[in-house]
C-alpha cells in the first residue's frame, strides 16, 4: 500500500482539493467581502480580493452598525456572549465532572438508570422546553437576563458534561481509586489529588465543547433573553436582517467573521480536542 | 467499593444536578405536554381542551409545509451529508501526506455558528450580487439562480448551507471507524487480488455498520432540531416556504400567540426524535454492560 504516482492517485488528489475549495470558499468570501467598500462590492465580482482592502466595514460592524432601530454595532452583544458564557462553562463543567466521577468510580444502586435517563437530555429537541423554562424563569425573577441564559446553558449542558466525563472516567483503573482508600483517603481527597490530575485531556475537551456550544447558540438566546441581554448570534442575525435602503454586505461578513472568530480561533490552536468532544457524543465507549 | 461510612456522599454530589436535570428534562417535556392540551393563546392557562391543539396542528397549512420542508431537507441534508462525509472519510484514508491539512479544513465549519454560516450562505446565494452575478461575470450571461427567494427552491439553499456545515462532521465520525479497522484484512484482500473500491465496497464500507448507524442518528436527529440556519438563512421565508416543525413551533409560541399550538408541535418534534434516538441509546446502553 506505498502510495505511488498513478492516474488515480491524481484523481483523488483533484477530488480532495475540490472539497477542500469547496469548504473555504464562503470563509474567503467573507474575509474578501468584508474588506471591500460598498462600491467594489456592487462592481467586483463575488470572488475578487479588495484592491484596497479596507477595515471600515470591521469597524462600523463592530460599533456602528444597527440592529433593528439600535445603532451600536456587535460590541454589546458580544460582550453579553462573554458574560453568558464564562460562567455557564465554569459551572457546567465543574458539575459534569463531579457527576461523572460518581457515576464512573462510586456507582450506586440505580445510578446506571439514572444516568441513562439522564442522557436523553442530549438528544431531545429543546423547543419541547422553551415554553415551560420562560416560566420558570419568571418566577425565579431572572428572565430576560445574562443570568437566566447562565442558568439554562448550565442545567441543559450537565448532561453531555456529565457523559463526557462519566465516560473518560471508566476507562481510568479502579485500582487507583481502590489503593488510595486503603491508604485512608476519602472521596474529595481521591478527586482532588487522583483523578482530577488525571483529567486535563476530557477537561479540556468539555471545557471548548462546552464553550463552542454556548457560544454558538441561537435557540436560547432568541427566546430568553431581553433587550440588553441578547448574545452575539442573535445580534448577528438582527443587524443581517435589519432592512435598510442600501444592504451593506461587507458590514454583514464583517459581522459574521467577528461573531465567529472565538470559535474559529479555540479551533485553529485546539482543534483536536474539539474533533474529540464532537466524536465522543456520537461513538461512545 | 463503597465503604459505609461515606455512602451517602456521592449521593449527595450527584443529586442537585439529577434533581435539576430531571426536572429539566421530564418535569418541563410533561409541562410542555400540559400546555398543548390546554387552550393556551397569548397567554398560558390551563383549560383543557382535549387534543383540539393538535387537531389543528395537523389541520395547518403552514404545519404541512413545516412537514413537507422537513422530508426535503431532511433526506437532503442526511443523505447528502452522509454521502461526501463517508468519500471524504474514504479518500482520506488513502494515507494522504497531508491530511491533517484537509481534516481541519473539512471540519472547520462546526466550529462556527449556525447564524455565521446562514448569513454567509444568505449573501453568496443572493440573486443580485452573489452567485449569479459572477456567473455572469464569468461569461454565462443567461444564467439565473434565484433559489433564495423562489418559495419552491429555498429549501434547497437550507439543505446546500447545511450539508455543509456539518460533512466533515460526518466524515470525522466515518474516519474514526475507518481507523479501526485492521490494516491486515485490507492486506489479504489485496494478496487475493481484489482492486481498492472492491475491497472498500466490499469489506470496508460493511464492517462501519455501527459507526454508519450512530452517524445516521447523530445526523437526522441534527437535521430534526435545525432552527439556526433556517433563521439566518431565510427566516423561514419567502412567507414561510422554508419553515421546518422548529421555526413553526418558534413562531407559534413566541411571535404568534399561539402557545397551545406551539406546544402541541413541539410535542410532535420529541416524539420523533424520541422514536429514533430512545432505541439508539437502549441498544447502545446494553452492548456496554
Amino acid at each position: 500500500m506505498t502510495p505511488r504516482f498513478t492516474w488515480h492517485r491524481l484523481l483523488l488528489w483533484a477530488v480532495l482539493l475540490l472539497f477542500a475549495a469547496w469548504f473555504l470558499a464562503p470563509l474567503y468570501v467573507m474575509v474578501a467581502t468584508s474588506l471591500k467598500d460598498m462600491e467594489q462590492v456592487r462592481n467586483g465580482s463575488l470572488l475578487s480580493w479588495p484592491t484596497n482592502p479596507t477595515f471600515a466595514s470591521w469597524a462600523k460592524a463592530w460599533s456602528a452598525a444597527c440592529t433593528g432601530t439600535d445603532c451600536g454595532g456587535l460590541q454589546p452583544f458580544f460582550m453579553n456572549s462573554v458574560l453568558m458564557v464564562v460562567p455557564a462553562v465554569a459551572v457546567s463543567t465543574t458539575v459534569g465532572a463531579l457527576n461523572g466521577y460518581v457515576l464512573a468510580k462510586w456507582r450506586f444502586r440505580g445510578s446506571e438508570t439514572m444516568f441513562a435517563l439522564l442522557l436523553f437530555g442530549v438528544f431531545m429537541p429543546m423547543q419541547v422546553v422553551l415554553l415551560p423554562m420562560s416560566q420558570v424563569l419568571g418566577w425565579l425573577g431572572i428572565a430576560s437576563s445574562i443570568w437566566g441564559l447562565i442558568v439554562v446553558h448550565v442545567v441543559a449542558g450537565i448532561p453531555s458534561t456529565t457523559l463526557f466525563f462519566r465516560n473518560y472516567y471508566v476507562g481510568l483503573p479502579d485500582e487507583l481509586v481502590k489503593a488510595a482508600m486503603l491508604d485512608g483517603a476519602g472521596f474529595w481527597r481521591i478527586f482532588t489529588r487522583i483523578v482530577l490530575p488525571l483529567s486535563t485531556p476530557i477537561l479540556v475537551v468539555t471545557l471548548i465543547w462546552q464553550f463552542t456550544n454556548i457560544w454558538n447558540d441561537f435557540l436560547y438566546g432568541v427566546v430568553f433573553s431581553g433587550a440588553d441581554s441578547k448574545p452575539v448570534t442573535v445580534g448577528l442575525n438582527n443587524l443581517s436582517n435589519t432592512s435598510s435602503s442600501v444592504k451593506e454586505y461587507n458590514v454583514d461578513m464583517a459581522a459574521a467573521l467577528i461573531a465567529a472568530l472565538p470559535t474559529l480561533f479555540i479551533y485553529a490552536v485546539a482543534g483536536k480536542y474539539f474533533v474529540r468532544g464532537l466524536t465522543a457524543g456520537a461513538v461512545k465507549g | 467499593m463503597t465503604s459505609p461510612r461515606i455512602s451517602w456522599l456521592p449521593k449527595l454530589v450527584v443529586a442537585p444536578s439529577f434533581v435539576l436535570g430531571f426536572l429539566f428534562i421530564y418535569g418541563l417535556i410533561a409541562w410542555n405536554g400540559w400546555l398543548s392540551v390546554s387552550a393556551s393563546r397569548l397567554l398560558p392557562n390551563y383549560n383543557f381542551v382535549g387534543l383540539a391543539q393538535y387537531t389543528a396542528l395537523f389541520d395547518s397549512e403552514r404545519f404541512h409545509v413545516a412537514l413537507t420542508n422537513m422530508a426535503i431537507f431532511g433526506l437532503l441534508f442526511i443523505g447528502g451529508a452522509m454521502a461526501i462525509g463517508l468519500l471524504l472519510a474514504v479518500l482520506l484514508d488513502q494515507k494522504i501526506r497531508a491530511e491533517g491539512v484537509l481534516r481541519t479544513i473539512y471540519l472547520y465549519p462546526m466550529a462556527i455558528s449556525f447564524i455565521v454560516t446562514g448569513t454567509a450562505w444568505k449573501w453568496m446565494l443572493n440573486p443580485g450580487l452573489g452567485l449569479e452575478h459572477l456567473m455572469q461575470q464569468w461569461g454565462f450571461e443567461s444564467f439565473s439562480f434565484d433559489w433564495l427567494i423562489n418559495p419552491d427552491k429555498a429549501i434547497y439553499c437550507v439543505a446546500i448551507a447545511g450539508i455543509w456545515q456539518s460533512a466533515g462532521f460526518v466524515m470525522a465520525l466515518f474516519l474514526a471507524g475507518l481507523r479501526g479497522i485492521d490494516d491486515a484484512i485490507i492486506k489479504a484482500a489485496q494478496v487475493d487480488g481484489a482492486s481498492l473500491p472492491r475491497i472498500y465496497w466490499r469489506i470496508v464500507i460493511p464492517s462501519l455498520r455501527p459507526v454508519f448507524f450512530s452517524t445516521l442518528m447523530v445526523v437526522s436527529h441534527l437535521a430534526i432540531k435545525s432552527f439556526d440556519l433556517v433563521m439566518a438563512l431565510t427566516a423561514g421565508g419567502p412567507g414561510f416556504a422554508t419553515d421546518l416543525p422548529a421555526t413553526f413551533m418558534y413562531a407559534m409560541a413566541f411571535s404568534r400567540g399561539q402557545i397551545g399550538l406551539g406546544a402541541a408541535s413541539a410535542t410532535v418534534m420529541l416524539a420523533t426524535v424520541a422514536a429514533i434516538v430512545v432505541p439508539y441509546l437502549y441498544s447502545e446502553l446494553r452492548t456496554k454492560r
